[in-house]
């Protein structure tokens, strides 16, 4: 590490030039409480062989904030202290070789209102360092000081539902399958048949921006036509998320202004496009009264793995700060990754205005939003009418449940797998609201809502046997209380 | 065509018992309970007529059914919805909101097309009932109150 392959017998003052260990230069300080303005972070580390743990962790929090490599006399030119991240803890994951670092950073350190700041430093040099064979950020903390500087999200749950008209159940949704190469007027019959059967929305796939195929403003226009028809078949309003991801803001404004013109009630961006875009977008929302609805794309390839890249609950954290109004953020039964309690924490981390801390659900430190309005989780991937009392019990009602291939691939029909998945979540939330154990009762439940509904009879015999049961790879720690170094 | 605004319009229509147990869920969760009703279902029309106030202090389900059954009384023709209102922090907001008596025949409604440029199309939802002023919209026995 910098300063072990010195000579550790000569004691070397702080500001002797050459190389100083970090936690000598004072990143690591047991001794700090943090006050409630700092940002706190938990970094999961595992450090290279003969690194000691201390040292490493204090070299996270020096190279995220003021530290080079060596010492530089310039550094006397500053309040030093104050902009030094500071380790505070350092806790060793039992029977791992990791270690889980509590480090805190002045508020001053970042940006009023911008997530590509805040990230550029927490997240901006240290995941590549070669003292570390691997780095996780496992969740922060955001004091009231700085989510103020956010206006979150557009519109939030509250408002989402006041608008739409719909309350006390989950909301459905679909994707368009196949996600690729249909044109816009049979895309737009997909939307039509989806939403006349009864969901609330359907969905562009995060892919689905503007091919050869089909052009972005074709199928703006032929989803419209289905969203228009179904409202007046329903009575309901109804939306179709159309996805203005594009290669420049300039592109994505031209797209978000002719949904808007067209009548549209709601948006989508893909995550790949970037916070500094999701941020600019989100401001446009606002002003123009559309939901955002944020497609995960990508996130996978950094939140899986548990030794290393950014736990979702903070990806999750920073969407709700940059203002999205939904977001994807699990299923538990369906086919994409997902352990019920880390899922559990998104979550509450997504839709609660207070939260402790809580090792069960690999929330790391209290969070108060400070009134900042919930983001609705969306659930999508491999999910159909059988799992309604499973999908009620793990992720409550505010949800947006997206039953893609489970609507779309009905034997009768779009529009009677839309009403199947209807018909199953009204009679879960009725049994519920009746005070019935659902979660035990739900196949009975389904079954007899099912003796009245073909529709949901149908889907209940063809996909009772699918399940997804793999295990995840990202689960919180079994030990709630690790052994400090 | 059946208008299915509200949390339970795609189950059968709800029985006493089953609006009473749905009533008992809002107390139990401290919501206020109101009843409104309405003869125009525009998904747009937010504010459908009061029933009185909600029920800020009654806290007996078969009293609330009482007041639920004397608005399906006076107004047998009409859309009327029973809410549980949710005051806490961070809600304050309607928790349920399902419709409990919709009038015999449900006319629906129109889609309007107006044609723009650049293949652009303007859609209005028509209300079929609106075309008739209020308290002429469902037939001749609406039970308007004289």
């Amino acid at each position: 590490m910098a300063g072990s392959g010195n000579n550790k017998d000569i004691k070397k003052g702080r500001w002797s030039a050459g190389v100083t260990p970090y936690a000598e230069m004072g990143y690591y300080r047991p001794d700090y409480e943090p006050p409630p303005s700092d940002i706190l972070c938990a970094f999961r580390l595992v450090p290279q062989e003969g690194i000691e743990p201390i040292e490493a962790s204090a070299a996270v929090a020096g190279e995220s904030s003021t530290a080079t490599w060596t010492v530089v006399w310039t550094d006397r030119l500053t309040a030093y202290e104050m902009y030094q991240g500071k380790c505070y803890r350092v806790d060793a994951v039992p029977g791992t070789d990791q270690y889980i670092a509590y480090i805190a950073y002045n508020i001053d350190l970042f940006e009023e209102g911008s997530i590509a700041n805040l990230t550029s430093s927490i997240i901006g040099n240290v995941f590549g360092f070669k003292a570390l064979k691997s780095l996780r950020l496992e969740d922060m903390r955001i004091p009231p000081h700085y989510t103020k500087t956010f206006q979150g999200p557009p519109h939030g749950v509250v408002m989402e539902r006041e608008y739409l008209n719909k309350y006390g159940r989950p909301l459905l949704g679909a994707t368009v399958k196949p996600k690729l190469g249909l044109s816009a007027r049979n895309y737009g019959r997909v939307v039509y048949e989806a939403l006349r059967g009864g969901l609330d929305f359907t969905k562009d796939d995060e892919n689905i921006n503007s091919q050869p195929f089909m052009r972005w403003r074709d199928r703006f226009l032929f989803s419209m036509e289905g969203v228009s028809r179904a409202m007046a078949e329903s009575g309901e309003i109804k939306g179709h998320y159309m996805n203005v991801t594009a290669a420049t803001m300039e592109d994505m404004y031209e797209r978000a202004e002719f949904a808007k013109e067209i009548g549209s009630v709601i948006i989508m961006i893909d995550l790949t496009i970037g916070y500094t875009a999701i941020q600019s977008i989100s401001k446009w929302a606002r002003a123009n009264g559309l939901i955002l609805h944020l497609h995960r794309a990508g996130h996978g390839t950094y939140t899986r793995q548990k030794t290393h890249g950014i736990s979702f609950r903070v990806i999750s954290k920073w969407m709700r700060l940059a203002g999205v109004d939904h977001i994807h953020a699990g299923t538990v039964v369906g086919k994409l990754e997902g352990d019920p309690n880390a899922i559990r924490g998104f979550y509450k981390t997504l839709l609660a205005d207070k939260l402790q801390p809580d090792a069960k659900l690999g929330l790391y430190f209290e969070q108060d939003w400070a009134s900042m309005p919930g983001v609705m989780p969306v659930a999508s991937g491999g999910i159909h009418a059988g799992q309604v009392h499973q999908l009620l019990h793990y992720l409550g009602e505010d949800v947006v449940l997206q039953f893609g291939g489970g609507t779309i691939g009905h034997p009768d029909g779009i529009a009677e797998g839309a009403a199947a998945n209807r018909v199953a979540v009204e009679a879960m939330i009725q049994a519920r609201n009746e005070g019935r154990d659902y979660l035990e009762e739900g196949p009975d439940i389904l079954a007899k809502a099912a003796r009245w509904s073909p529709s949901l009879r149908k889907a209940l015999e063809i996909w009772k046997d699918i399940t997804f049961n793999f295990e995840s790879t990202d689960v919180p720690d079994a030990v709630p209380t690790p052994i400090s170094v | 065509m059946r208008i299915t605004q509200g949390t339970f319009s795609y189950l059968p229509d709800l029985t006493d018992d089953q609006i009473k147990a749905q009533i008992e869920y809002c107390l139990k969760n401290d919501w206020a309970v109101s009843v409104e009703h309405t003869d125009d279902p525009h998904p747009r029309n937010v504010y459908w007529d009061m029933w009185a106030l909600p029920m800020f202090d009654l806290k007996d389900p078969s009293a609330i059914m009482l007041e639920v059954n004397a608005c399906r009384k006076t107004f047998p023709h009409r859309y009327i919805k029973v809410n549980g209102y949710d005051r806490r922090y961070g809600r304050q907001t309607t928790g349920i909101s399902f419709i409990v008596n919709r009038p015999a025949e449900e006319p629906g409604f129109r889609l309007d097309r107006q044609d723009a440029a650049d293949r652009q199309i303007r859609y209005t939802l028509h209300p079929y009932a609106t075309e008739k002023p209020a308290g002429q919209r469902y037939g001749e026995s609406n039970g308007e109150p004289k």
